[in-house]
């Protein structure tokens, strides 16, 4: 009889035990942002790290984003791998010069000239009150522009191995994850913060999105918190006899249309669902590809669920009503099934 | 002393007032989030930035304050804002996120605005600074001799937004005072490995504007400097730099596990608090006991009166939520 070895991790051990391999496979990989020294990043993403490898490697850096983003993009020209933290994307507006108009842009300019091996990473998500400024996802507004890719994983499984796919890669990448899927002890304890994560380096490519759970009936596309909801969702469904395949999208950029469009080939009904502003958001662009290159196979039109237009307000009880959760997935389910 | 006794006891009321707003939302943070800490559970959940240890910084400047004088304060903003004199009901039930509040329950605690008194905070290190200079601007542009004041923390001085700031406020000789609260760190992040001078009022020098450095988190001193800066900019004399020596007592945010300090260090602060501070000097001038009992019972009163206020109103009605993205008073 053999044994199945599981190995559970959190998120941001998951996150931090990728790029530690990493910093030891390659020295030119080096972490900079606030507080990811002896703090190990506010989110745990760099966990241990500067114990491990020391303030050269691991740098604190004064609260001066557009100096140390700018910096990792001309860093990563020199052929340094940088892992710059953007402590919550909110923060973005500060330094989106260079990530916009730099990160994204320069490797185009010089025709391929140059390249920008660094990764971004950057907390996102609400769902705990900390209102506007500190809630978003930002999803659609760093996949908009051209040259950057952008992932967003959901389990520590995922965490692990695209962090050290994005380490790898020679293009800048955005790596955002949730800070509810940290599996941080102040936070919300979920269960899918924590799991299996093998202690050898492997990778998970980024650019394809993963069917997370089989079905007949609807396509739900989740990314992050609302793929985990899509799943508690279909997990009900399932006991009223609708059977809801869920598409985890793991990566907005690349986007993995195959997946998305087979599935719905075979399920004839889609509901894309979004912890991002509804307004042109992931939602728009992915029932717009449905729509132009598989409007006949579907049954019914397409539903979206998102934020409505409008900040994340503080209050628990409107920041509840705005975030789409389990219950709102059933109820558009149930809609677009029993229309 | 160098200062007017009605001064010097309201500094001392608000200090206990901000020491006393602090020190209860300490224990109320953590209703309901006991056993188990969860930063989104409880009757205050979120992120929460106290700023018990850093009174001199408001009161010292807040003393030569009028209600037409703009306030800006950042994620660390109820001492500012009680100096300034924000309705301490509304503000606390914002922070409740109670309907009853300042933004409706929809700002929260780093997301301060009352109109009223011409205060605003937010959470976005070093944002409100070029608002300040905004303020200071219109002030101008209105003849009129308010000022503008900007807090902000040690940290928020190598952000971009405050060399931006203080050389815009220079050029155009805008009545723009930035206060610097230098309380050692940025979170975990300690003044000397993130700032290459040892103190940010040295940077004045690099706009040719007025700078001052308050030691030993002085009250006296800060009220001393600031009527300085907050005269000179009313006259048209232009922007000035302040920065003082504080102490922060608790986490930089409540459930902090402060890794980066020493345990005894607070302790060895608490030692040099300002209240005990002023206090001993209210004595010296023959403040009576009695009188200096009926101002701590009056701070004490105003707290307990605002989180009642805040616990008795009512959350607002979740279709609140899509409501005020735009101003529709005129359609
Ligand atoms: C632009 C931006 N970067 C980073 C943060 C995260 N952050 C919040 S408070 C803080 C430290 C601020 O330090 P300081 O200015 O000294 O103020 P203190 O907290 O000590 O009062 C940081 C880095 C932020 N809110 N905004
Ligand atoms: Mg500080």
């Amino acid at each position: 009889m053999s044994t199945v070895h599981r190995r559970l991790l959190t998120g941001n051990k998951a996150m931090a035990e990728a790029i530690a391999q990493e910093m030891e496979r390659d020295e030119n990989v080096f972490v900079m942002g606030e507080d990811v020294g002896a703090y190990g990043g506010i989110f745990g993403s760099a966990e241990g790290l500067h114990q491990r490898f020391g303030a050269e490697r691991v740098r604190d850096t004064p609260i001066s984003e557009t100096a140390f983003i700018g910096a990792a993009i001309g860093a990563a020209a020199e052929g340094m791998r940088p892992i710059v933290e953007l402590m919550f994307v909110d923060f973005f507006g500060v330094c989106m010069d260079q990530i916009y108009n730099h990160m994204a842009k320069i490797h185009y300019m010089s025709g391929g000239n140059v390249k920008l091996p660094m990764v971004l990473m950057t907390a996102v998500g609400g769902g705990y009150s900390d209102a506007a400024q500190h809630s978003q996802t930002l999803y659609a507004t760093f996949a908009h522009m051209p040259g950057l890719k952008v992932v967003a994983p959901a389990t520590p499984y995922d965490l692990k191995g695209m962090m050290v796919s994005a380490i790898r890669d020679d293009n800048p990448v955005i790596f955002m994850f949730h800070k509810t899927l940290q599996g941080l002890g102040w936070m919300d304890q979920l269960d899918y913060s924590v799991g299996h994560v093998p202690e050898e380096e492997y990778t998970v490519p980024l650019g394809k999105a993963n069917v997370v759970r089989e079905g007949k009936d609807v396509t739900i596309v989740g990314i992050q918190m609302t793929m985990h909801h899509a799943v508690e969702a279909a997990n009900q469904l399932a006991v009223e006899g609708i059977e809801a395949e869920v598409i985890d999208l793991r990566s907005l950029v690349p986007l993995d249309k195959e997946t998305i469009l087979n599935s719905v080939r075979k399920t004839h009904r889609l509901l894309v669902v979004d912890e991002d502003y509804r307004s042109y958001g992931m939602t728009a662009e992915i029932a717009a590809i449905v729509a132009e290159e598989a409007l006949y196979d579907l049954e019914d039109p397409i539903l979206r669920l998102a934020v409505p237009d409008v900040p994340i307000p503080y209050s628990r009880p409107l920041e509840q009503a705005i975030v789409p959760g389990v219950k709102e997935i059933r109820k558009a389910v149930e809609q677009l099934v029993r229309h | 002393m160098s200062i007017p006794l009605e001064k010097l006891k309201w500094m001392y009321e608000t200090m206990v007032k901000i020491r006393l707003y602090e020190e209860t939302m300490v224990q109320v943070y953590m209703e309901g989030k006991n056993p188990v800490f969860n930063i989104g559970a409880g009757t205050v959940p979120g992120e929460m930035h106290l700023a018990a240890g850093q009174e001199p910084a408001a009161v010292g400047i807040g003393a030569h304050l009028r209600k037409e004088d703009t306030v800006t304060a950042p994620h660390r903003p109820h001492h500012n804002a009680i100096a300034k004199g924000v309705d301490l009901n509304r503000m606390t039930a914002e922070i409740f996120g109670k309907e009853t509040g300042l933004g409706k329950g929809k700002g929260g605690h780093m997301h301060l605005f009352d109109t009223d008194v011409k205060f605003s905070c937010g959470g976005i290190v070093a944002a409100g600074i070029p608002h300040a200079v905004g303020a200071a601007l219109a002030a101008k542009m209105k003849g009129k001799d308010w000022v503008a004041v900007a807090f902000i923390g040690e940290g928020a001085a190598n952000a971009g937004a405050f060399h931006e700031s203080l050389n815009l406020a220079a050029v155009w000789k805008l009545p723009l005072i930035v206060v610097v609260e230098d309380n050692s760190y940025g979170i975990s992040v300690p003044k000397a490995v993130s700032t290459a001078v040892p103190f940010n009022a040295e940077r004045a020098s690099a706009y040719g504007i007025a700078g001052y450095y308050v030691r030993n988190n002085d009250p006296v001193e800060m009220y001393r400097v600031s009527e300085d800066a907050v005269k000179r900019a009313r006259l048209g004399e232009g922007p000035a730099l302040i920065e003082i020596e504080t102490y922060r007592y608790l986490g930089h945010f409540q459930g902090d596990p402060e890794v980066y300090r020493g345990r005894d260090e607070v302790p060895a602060l608490r030692e040099k608090d300002p209240i005990v501070r002023v206090k001993s000097l209210l004595v010296e001038e023959g403040v009576a006991q009695g009188e200096l009992n009926a101002m701590e019972t009056r701070a004490r009163r105003a707290v307990d009166e605002a989180y009642q206020f805040a616990r008795e109103s009512a959350y607002p009605h979740p279709g609140a939520a899509l409501e005020d993205v735009f101003d529709l008073s005129a359609q």
